[in-house]
């Protein structure tokens, strides 16, 4: 397993230098060092020696990928993305273009993001499992095509509506928990429920469908057929049978997110005010910071390697029958 | 088992929720904190800049002028905007010199004043907020001034320090801020304006940037050794600046924080090895001698001002205008300042959480965002804003002002097509201020709040007109006392005398058609992309929009590769000045890099400017002003658009709010009733339990049978 683990981190090499090309080359079409040392230097009064000084500072004066100027291995290493790119690969993420160290801010960020990711993925999880097993047991009857109905209009709605009708009716209209905000500590619990609440319902039209999927599937082959036979109870069937083999894809596509739970949710930190990784990238793309944005990229890149090479690893776990060469 | 669960967590909810927030359970601060004298806003985007030489925005002189002291600041209550001092002991009188050095009258003119002379004398005894930076060791030396790497672990922010201290304000400080501005390596945003006026100052960045130190102590030790030949230290409490020529202006860049003073201890304390990797900088966490300072600076979530226990003190303005007396906010006249203790601002980046939070009163005011306004205002039959009768129930109240600021519709005057000075040129771009309905405009797009702008200088500055004397007569005509926008028959009219008639140009044949360059994000920008081009296809004229992002949009203004666009100005100070030089020649976008978009240039127009920025307010000056506001209208560079205006709404218990749209640091001036505030938010916020009861028994009711079907269809038999 060692060597598997050890070849799935070298192929990941060549994957993060294309991510990390595709990031600088998306980024510097809609953005030129010019337009961001113009949105760090504010929008009146700049002068083109600013701009010029801004960018000698920040090392966004040189080519973008290929410095005809420079010899030898100049010509690929005297350009921002070989100096901006290099150190990514030893996670140091330096200076955001307004001085912030980036590594310390991920650090700090990365707790209020897992605070709402966690418990999001645990009770949705456990509620979606449980309800989908619910449906299963009632197939093919009312309780099945009204579950099925609700789920799908569920899962119709946009997130921003869940948000937005959980903030309205919980927090303004009956005034059950703060409507956004945040706190360090211990003292961040009554600022979760809501988000948590939004989250988990946000997510049971499409989890509880596709569990649902899984289950169905399982409980048509011969061994359930055999485990009824036997005289088993459904419950019993279900929860002991069924679910341990559906527990492939359950994990494929469980463990496979783990490492970006910690990269946040975009749209329920800006409306809650979480200060977690989400709104970091955000803030990051408006405010055209590109030392972020890359970071946040590759992180998020080895995070998601990361979740895969996880994934196999959990593969051998619940089936003996896997082997990883 | 999992149903007594359930219900336990249920219970703890309740339980802890109440018990967290002493009643209220959506209350978003510590229950302790119900009575304190603190001010509650929110804030929507991090500050980039804190240091005073580099930050240049609203957002970020919300926090700096509150904290920073520059000489002078402006009068709250008297209009028009009036200097008076802040740390200065009174506002400097410049002293005007000729060529060789001999003093002039103060009605000397222009073009004898070879420079002037402000002295400026600040008030001793003035000290700044408690400081790492100052702190010193028995022995007298500084104790935070050499660190080293392992003096640092365990340090991640300013207030991990022990030790702080302080030190009297000098004259010194403000001439090392004024050396920082000319640092090259800070990019302070007027150090080009600055090279243009300090004697000497422009000479010292040069120096500065051909020594280039890179050690960030280096700079400092370079920086405080550098001389600048017009500034000038006379004594520990005065300085002298020399500015070249005549600069009336100059006095209101003493109101802004780029002139604050800067302790030379905070910037070697935040130079030293260590702390740029720990945040731990002075754009981070200022140094200022202002009535709060900024005790926790988390933009990611709060940033809080605390009461500046070193502050010098200040009374409330004991003067005012015409009926503030009765109005009640010359109530706290000559009492000392800051009223509240704390000022807690919340990161909210949505509007409509702040907005419920500010309606459930966890937020003291608040501005009213475009889908909030009905619900908060309403127009009365004068077409004035009044609240809405929730609002009043409520005990909200409103402050309107108009903003010194402009939107307005540019044409580039280097176009073949709109720009120019020919007869043809002019005709068109006046057709165009005809048909483009800013009063439809401001109804739609700004729920009102506006005032269609006949010239470029907005009401409350200097060289504005009001009532007839002050419309631009090529758009408005004066009827029944008041200003009516020209028919559309008169702009086809002109059309036609252009050359356009029905919008075809009469020497090619073909249908006139103009690009219209728009920075567009998102659906409202739609609506209002598609109310610019029925403005101009009133005329006949095809409007080609040509959206794109915002980099692209300065781009092609920078250029001036586009036709038509519309563009905004918020003024540095209340002086015609900073309104008229938006249309001064040598100021243009594309030749001169400067502030002038439309890229005007008209020769005349550029003499009365020359003459005029050198004035004193008064007549003459009145009168040149006119007689350039009257050529800009006869070229029409811009279609003038609309002057802003500010709505914003605060609780009963907000005592001495006004509109300052000059000044920014108001923050002193406010005073709370935190008990009225507790007291009311207990009211507006208790929890109502009955659908916590209601969800729960729902739950009940398709657990139960569900489960009983469970074991129901398990107990059944095949047969």
């Amino acid at each position: 397993m060692t060597a598997y683990i050890l070849r799935r981190a070298l192929y990941a090499i060549p994957i993060l230098i294309g991510v990390n090309l595709i990031t600088f080359l998306l980024f510097f079409v809609v953005n030129s060092p010019d337009d961001m040392a113009r949105m760090h230097l504010g929008q009146k009064r700049v002068t083109t020696e600013a701009v010029q000084a801004w960018k000698a500072e920040h090392g966004y004066d040189k080519p973008l990928l290929y410095n005809a100027e420079a010899s030898g291995v100049g010509h690929l290493t005297d350009t921002i993305f070989f100096q901006k790119s290099v150190k990514l690969f030893a996670f140091q993420f330096g200076s955001s273009d307004d001085g912030r160290d980036i590594g310390y801010d991920i650090s700090q960020r990365m707790w209020p993001s897992l605070a709402i990711a966690i418990p999001v993925l645990i009770v949705g999880l456990a509620f979606n499992i449980s309800y989908a097993l619910f449906i299963v047991f009632f197939r093919a009857t009312y309780i099945d095509i009204a579950s099925v109905v609700l789920l799908v209009a569920m899962l119709s709605i946009s997130s921003l509506f869940y948000i937005i009708g959980g903030q309205f009716i919980l927090s303004k209209l009956f005034h059950l928990v703060p409507i956004s905000g945040y706190d360090q500590g211990l003292d961040a619990w009554k600022f979760l429920i809501l988000p948590v609440i939004v989250g988990v319902i946000g997510g049971i039209g499409a989890g509880t469908r596709w569990y649902r999927t899984l289950f169905l599937e399982e409980v048509a082959k011969d061994y359930v057929r055999t485990a009824r036979a036997k005289g088993l109870g459904e419950r019993f069937v279900l929860f002991r049978h069924v679910l341990r083999n559906a527990l492939i894809p359950i994990l494929t596509g469980v463990v496979v997110v783990l490492p970006l739970l910690f990269m946040g949710s975009l749209i329920t930190e800006s409306f809650f005010g979480i200060p977690g990784l989400g709104s970091y990238t955000i803030d990051a793309i408006s405010n055209q910071d590109f030392a972020i944005v890359r970071s946040m990229v590759f992180l998020g890149a080895v995070l998601y390697i990361l979740g895969l090479i996880l994934t196999d690893i959990s593969y051998t776990l619940v089936d003996p029958r896997v082997r990883l060469q | 088992m999992s149903e007594r669960i359930g219900c336990w967590l249920i219970v703890l909810l309740v339980l802890g929720l109440g018990g967290c927030s002493g009643g209220t359970w959506n209350d978003p601060y510590p229950s302790a904190d119900a009575e304190s004298n603190t001010y509650y806003s929110s804030f929507s985007e991090r500050p980039k800049h804190l240091d005073p030489a580099r930050s240049y925005s609203a957002n970020e002189y919300a926090f700096l002028a509150q904290i920073y002291e520059p000489p002078l600041q402006y009068h709250f209550l008297l209009r028009p905007f009036t200097l008076v001092p802040l740390s200065a002991a009174e506002v400097p009188v410049p002293e005007y010199f000729d060529a060789s050095g001999a003093p002039l009258p103060q009605d000397a003119s222009a073009g004898e004043i070879d420079h002037s002379d402000y002295v400026i004398r600040i008030q001793p005894g003035i000290r700044f907020q408690p400081h790492p930076a100052f702190a010193k060791d028995a022995e007298g030396h500084y104790r935070y001034h050499a660190l080293r790497a392992g003096n640092l672990d365990g340090i991640n922010m300013l207030s991990d320090f022990e030790a702080v201290g302080t030190r009297e304000l000098t004259a010194e400080d403000f001439v090392y801020e004024i050396k920082r501005l000319a640092a090259p390596w800070l990019h302070s945003p007027i150090a080009g304006v600055m090279q243009q006026h300090i004697r000497g100052f422009g000479a010292l960045s040069d120096a500065l940037a051909k020594q280039d130190p890179q050690d960030a102590l280096t700079r400092i030790q370079t920086l405080r050794q550098a001389r600048i030949d017009g500034v000038e230290v006379l004594d520990r409490y005065s300085f002298k600046i020399t500015v070249e020529g005549k600069y009336p202006q100059f006095n209101y860049w003493l109101a802004m924080p780029f002139f604050a003073p800067m302790p030379w201890e905070a910037d070697v304390f935040y130079a030293q090895p260590g702390m740029a990797e720990r945040n731990i900088v002075l754009d981070w966490y200022p140094v200022g001698t202002g009535p709060y300072m900024l005790s926790e600076n988390n933009p990611n979530l709060r940033m809080v001002l605390s009461r500046n226990p070193n502050f010098h003190g200040e009374r409330y303005p004991t003067q005012g205008m015409p009926g503030d007396a009765d109005s009640g906010i010359l109530a706290d006249a000559g009492r000392p300042l800051p009223f509240i203790d704390r000022a807690i601002y919340s990161l909210e980046k949505e509007d409509i959480p702040r907005w419920n939070k500010f309606l459930q009163g966890y937020y003291d005011a608040s501005g009213i965002s475009s889908d909030a306004f009905d619900q908060a205002v309403q127009i009365d039959s004068q077409g004035q804003p009044i609240l809405t009768d929730a609002m009043r129930k409520q005990g909200i109240e409103l402050l309107t002002s108009v903003e010194p600021s402009i939107f307005y519709m540019g044409f580039n005057m280097l176009d073949s097509v709109v720009g120019g000075y020919s007869e043809r040129a002019r005709l068109l771009r006046r057709a165009i201020s005809i048909a483009m309905d800013y009063e439809e405009f401001i109804s739609i797009f700004a729920n009102g709040r506006g005032l269609v702008a006949q010239g470029p200088i907005p009401p409350a500055i200097f060289g504005h007109r009001d009532g007839e004397a002050g419309i631009n007569p090529y758009v408005y005509a004066w009827k029944n006392g008041r200003p009516v926008r020209r028919g559309l028959d008169e702009a086809r009219r002109l059309m036609e005398q252009a050359g356009y008639p029905d919008g075809v140009d009469r020497e090619t044949g073909k249908a006139l058609s103009i690009y219209f360059e728009a920075v567009a994000t998102g659906p409202d920008d739609r609506a209002r992309l598609n109310w610019i081009r029925k403005q101009f296809t009133k005329l006949g004229i095809e409007l080609v929009i040509r959206s794109t992002d915002y980099n692209r949009f300065q781009e092609k203004i920078r250029n001036g590769t586009g036709q038509v666009f519309m563009w905004g100005w918020n003024a540095d100070y209340p002086d015609p000045e900073n309104f008229l030089f938006l249309l001064y020649g040598p100021n243009g976008k594309v030749e001169h890099q400067g502030e002038n978009a439309s890229n005007y240039a008209n020769p005349e127009f550029d003499r009365l400017f020359d003459a005029m920025k050198f004035m004193d307010d008064g007549p003459q000056r009145q009168a040149l002003i006119d007689r350039m506001v009257e050529i800009a209208r006869t070229d029409a560079p811009w279609v003038w658009g609309f002057f802003p205006k500010a709505f914003s709404l605060h609780h009963r218990w907000v005592h001495n709010a006004h509109p300052n749209q000059m000044a920014n640091n108001t923050l002193k001036y406010l005073r709370i009733d935190p008990e009225q505030r507790a007291q009311l938010r207990r009211a507006w916020n208790q929890p109502i339990l009955w659908p916590l009861w209601a969800v729960g028994g729902l739950i009940l009711l398709l657990v139960l049978p569900a489960l009983w079907m469970v074991r129901r269809r398990e107990r059944s038999t095949a047969l």
